[in-house]
């Protein structure tokens, strides 16, 4: 049977591989917290874990996760208390936070490549994570703030 | 009468220099096509074809034209990020080439790229092994001349330590064919794969000659 690993989870497959995991996390396992941006990979907001790597779930078909483990902001930490999210909080990041989840995803794999990451490992990192609201800055110091936390927990 | 005279003299004088010179000018034209001419020597070093500069550099004029098209060229850049579109804009976002041509962190090239390309307009496209060429050998197509890209594509220090077999192959490699299958709306490379195949081992099995500078 074909499956997908989601948040430690097994899900069965029984749909058109063809769909976007996207649809799969959201309409069928009911994991809304991955948001629909632009549907093409243009924004970020779609981004999950896909065996570690930051995929962008509108435009990767099921086909490509299954036998794979997936990622979403809602098992990133059992409690809500991965550094990125506890500095989420302590800097309150968001505006109207769509693009949060994915922003969030984004900087936990940067994270974990770059424990400590200077400004342009930032820049080169997020690049590919767009805010309409522009809060570029506070995700920045978020980010500086998550690896300091991080650090401690070490 | 006595400039007649003199002029008679000097006709025997004129044969030899106008050989000369007739010499010279052909010299030129062979140099004209094969400046340099500079075929590498582990590109034809015992491969038993027979060489011909012209149909080799002639040849090459349909090459380049293609390695210059945005299909190709946009994917071997000067600079360490891609590029994009028929204009040859520097890839939205700015993903890095990172040290194995395919990204960095969370920009890697397959994060959106997938191996097929993505159905509809402005998605992304796709096949598999998607990348640039590595940062230790960039293998750069864009501001090259015809000259300094047939010299570069025949030296295994810059081509991925291809040989002339490795090279006849290249033409079929899987993300080299995808310039003719690039997904909705993008243009296609001014000649057909086959026809660019054919001219790419012409050129190579004549000498692999690079134009004049």
């Amino acid at each position: 049977m074909n499956t997908i690993r989601i948040n430690e989870k097994e899900y069965a497959v029984n749909i058109d591989k063809e769909m976007p995991l996207l649809w799969f996390l959201r309409d069928h396992v009911g994991l809304t917290g991955t948001k629909y941006g632009c549907g093409v990979a243009q924004c970020g907001a779609c981004v999950v874990h896909l065996d570690g790597e930051a995929v962008r779930s509108c435009v990767t078909k099921i086909k490509r996760a299954v036998g794979k483990r997936v990622t979403t902001i809602e098992g990133l930490s059992e409690h809500g208390d991965h550094p990125l999210q506890l500095a989420w909080k302590d800097v309150d990041v968001p505006q109207c936070g769509y693009c949060h989840a994915g922003q969030i995803m984004s900087a936990a794999v940067l994270l974990r490549e770059l424990p400590d990451p200077t400004d342009q490992d930032i820049d080169d990192a997020m690049t590919g994570n767009i805010c309409r609201c522009g809060t570029y800055s506070r995700i920045r110091k978020a980010i500086h703030r998550a690896a300091e936390l991080q650090k401690q927990k070490i | 009468m006595e400039l007649y005279q003199e002029n008679k003299k000097l006709r025997p004088r004129r044969i030899p220099i106008t050989l000369s010179v007739i010499a010279l000018f052909l010299i030129g034209i062979v140099s004209a096509f094969s400046d340099d001419v500079s075929h590498s020597a582990d590109v034809d070093a015992g491969t038993g074809f027979k060489e011909d500069s012209l149909k080799s550099v002639i040849a090459f004029k349909k090459v380049y034209e293609v390695l210059q098209s945005p299909r190709c060229m946009n994917c071997h850049p000067k600079g360490d990020i891609p590029l994009q579109g028929d204009q040859n804009k520097l890839h939205a976002m700015f993903p890095k080439r990172g040290a194995d041509g395919k990204g960095i962190l969370t920009m890697k090239c397959a994060n959106c790229h997938q191996t097929e390309n993505t159905v509809g307009l402005k998605t992304p496209p796709g096949s598999p092994e998607w990348h640039l060429p590595p940062a230790n050998m960039k293998m750069v197509f864009q501001g090259r001349s015809p000259h300094e890209l047939a010299k570069q594509l025949v030296d295994p220090k810059q081509n991925g330590n291809k040989d002339l077999k490795a090279l006849i192959a290249h033409a079929d490699d899987g993300l080299v064919k995808w310039g003719w299958n690039p997904g909705e709306g993008r243009t296609l490379p001014p000649i057909s794969h086959a026809e660019f195949k054919e001219a790419w081992i012409t050129w190579l099995t004549k000498g692999a000659y690079a134009p004049g500078k």
